[in-house]
């Protein structure tokens, strides 16, 4: 709340920012754009099965980001000693971990996400169900559940190695680069491996094939995109266990 | 009911070390074998070397550490156990690192502070007229946290600390780095809110003078183990650390001759006398100023760290 008010206290900066943001965020596309100037379709995709994709792994990056974004601060808040700071006070740390400078100029990926997928959405000729819409929805929200649960995962291993901020950047920032495209253009291990290891595939990849009535790689069953909301499930199971081990290691070794 | 009990409280830490390519880990204990209590309303000025585990001992009393062993009861619970629930009764000042939010007005690090503690809104208000006038917080309140000078900032912190009327206030090292003013209106007012509001004051400090003014009772720790319990007074007397009377003469004289003074030092017309903690200055003052010109004089305590060494070198410890 607080964070909200100190991003308004300059309204045209504040707008600035999230133009900028929208833009930087948005030249992925662009790069999307330029590919198919040359190109038909690209592993199987058309183009607004292209945008599709790519705004919905731009959307749940940017949800995820914007709700729980700030705690891969949180190596810098115990060197600081915020974290002592925030465990003497009667709210859980998680809480203050990511409302921890919280910028609303992360709005600005959503933003454009949300543009995207609207172009795409008006392209595709998808004989829209209600089921499909609940997908869409569902998987959405999942999708972002997902990445927002590697965001804390990175978080809780910063409790063990302080300077590992980076490695969780690779999963989520460089996840949202793998998940807009699709995953078949990629070897199979790493479709194994978005799959089984790191479930990012079933952020917006398994989803959107389900609903384009495309085939799941891999042999798997084209209903595989149901499962994200387990997955995501499964992925706040672990990252708030890992969060909670952090925490105690923390407050068992004081380092 | 003592409102803090420590039975036996013991912190280790894992310190690995590397020597080549050899990694040692080696135990360190911070904190070992601590028992104490304090009583409601007490002022416990809690004192040692830099690393003697005061800091450690306040993180175990508010709960952010767990004990390695013993046990500790802070207003009756498990501070490790239900840290979030003692949270409401307990506030903190950290004289290193704010608690106040850096770019938000002063106002609003307490009004977020209202809600997160969930203070009635008529008690906040109460809280924040009595501390802002006490304070002198006024001038301060619309004025974003990072451009508060550390004074200010020093007394924005304690001010968010008591808002909630906390049982137990814990202040680690509230006077650093403040002047002589500064010190001594925090000193002021945290004896009057002990006074009227009973409050527990638990205090790690540097500063001797600290002490002097709010606390009935010192507590010395070094290595983790409780050197000293009791009065300030006692911890002086028992240490007979000497104290020194700087006399600055109309002229400068040979060594002057006092009863129950040894001038140490002459320097112009100044001259250093130490005598024993157990003599009362006056006395000594009166009779030089009957028998010799002069102009000035100063009574030097002997400091923390000369008293604590002496403590330290002490064969048997007092208890």
């Amino acid at each position: 709340m607080m964070w909200v008010r100190s991003s308004l206290a300059y309204p045209a900066s504040f707008l600035l920012m999230l133009v900028s943001q929208a833009l930087i965020t948005g030249t992925d596309f662009i790069a999307v754009l330029l590919m198919f100037s040359h190109l038909k379709s690209f592993g199987g995709f058309s183009l607004a099965e292209m945008a599709l994709l790519y705004g919905t792994a731009s959307m749940t990056l940017g949800l995820a980001d914007l709700a729980t974004g700030s705690v891969e601060r949180i190596g810098q808040r115990i060197r600081g000693g915020e974290l002592d700071v925030w465990l003497i006070r009667p709210v859980p740390a998680f809480l203050q971990a990511v409302t921890d400078n919280f910028a609303l100029r992360r709005l600005g990926r959503p933003l454009q996400a949300l543009l995207v997928m609207a172009i795409a959405l008006g392209n595709l000729p998808i004989n829209w169900t209600v089921p499909k819409v609940l997908l869409l929805a569902i998987s959405l929200i999942s999708g972002s559940i997902i990445f927002a649960a590697i965001f804390v995962l990175g978080a809780a291993f910063q409790f063990i190695s302080i300077d590992s901020a980076e490695l969780a950047n690779s999963f989520t920032y460089g996840g949202q680069q793998l998940t807009q495209y699709p995953l078949s253009i990629f070897g199979k291990n790493i479709v194994r491996a978005v799959t089984f290891v790191v479930p990012l595939a079933f952020v917006n990849y398994y989803p959107v094939l389900y609903l384009l009535d495309k085939p799941a790689p891999l042999g798997l069953p084209a209903w595989i995109g149901l499962l994200a909301p387990v997955v995501a499930v499964v992925m706040i199971a672990l990252a708030a266990l890992a969060w909670r081990g952090g925490l105690r290691r923390y407050r068992s070794t004081g380092s | 009911m003592s409102v803090i009990e420590l039975q036996n409280v013991s912190r280790a830490f894992t310190v690995s070390s590397r020597t080549g390519l050899r990694r040692t880990r080696r135990e360190v204990r911070a904190v070992d074998g601590l028992s104490f209590t304090v009583e409601p309303g007490e002022v416990v000025g809690y004192i040692g070397p830099n690393g003697a585990g005061k800091s450690t001992t306040i993180k175990m009393l508010t709960g952010i550490l767990v004990p390695s062993d013993g046990t500790i009861r802070v207003a009756g619970v498990d501070p490790s156990r239900n840290r979030m629930k003692l949270a409401k009764r307990i506030g903190v000042v950290f004289g290193q690192r704010t608690t106040l939010w850096w770019d938000l007005p002063l106002k609003d690090s307490f009004a977020v502070l209202q809600k997160m503690y969930g203070v009635p809104r008529a008690r906040h208000a109460e809280n924040l007229a009595t501390f802002v006038e006490l304070l002198d917080l006024g001038d301060l309140l619309d004025v974003p946290v990072r451009q508060l000078s550390l004074g200010q900032r020093m007394r924005g912190d304690i001010a968010a600390a008591l808002l909630h009327d906390p049982e137990i206030v814990y202040l680690d090292e509230p006077t650093i780095g403040l002047d002589i003013i500064s010190k001594a209106r925090l000193r002021e007012f945290l004896a009057e809110v002990n006074k009227e509001r009973g409050t527990t004051i638990i205090l790690t400090t540097h500063d001797l003078d600290d002490i002097e003014a709010l606390c009935s009772r010192v507590m010395v720790i070094d290595h983790g183990r409780q050197v000293y319990d009791g009065t300030l007074a006692g911890l002086r007397a028992s240490q007979s650390a000497p104290r020194t009377l700087v006399v600055d003469l109309a002229s400068s004289m040979p060594p002057i001759t006092v009863d129950g003074a040894t001038v140490t030092k002459v320097d112009g017309p100044r001259q250093h006398l130490t005598f024993p903690t157990s003599t009362s200055a006056a006395p000594l003052v009166a009779q030089i100023a009957a028998n010799y010109p002069l102009v000035d004089l100063s009574v030097a305590e002997p400091t923390i760290e000369s008293i604590i060494a002496r403590l330290y070198t002490a064969a048997t410890p007092t208890p």
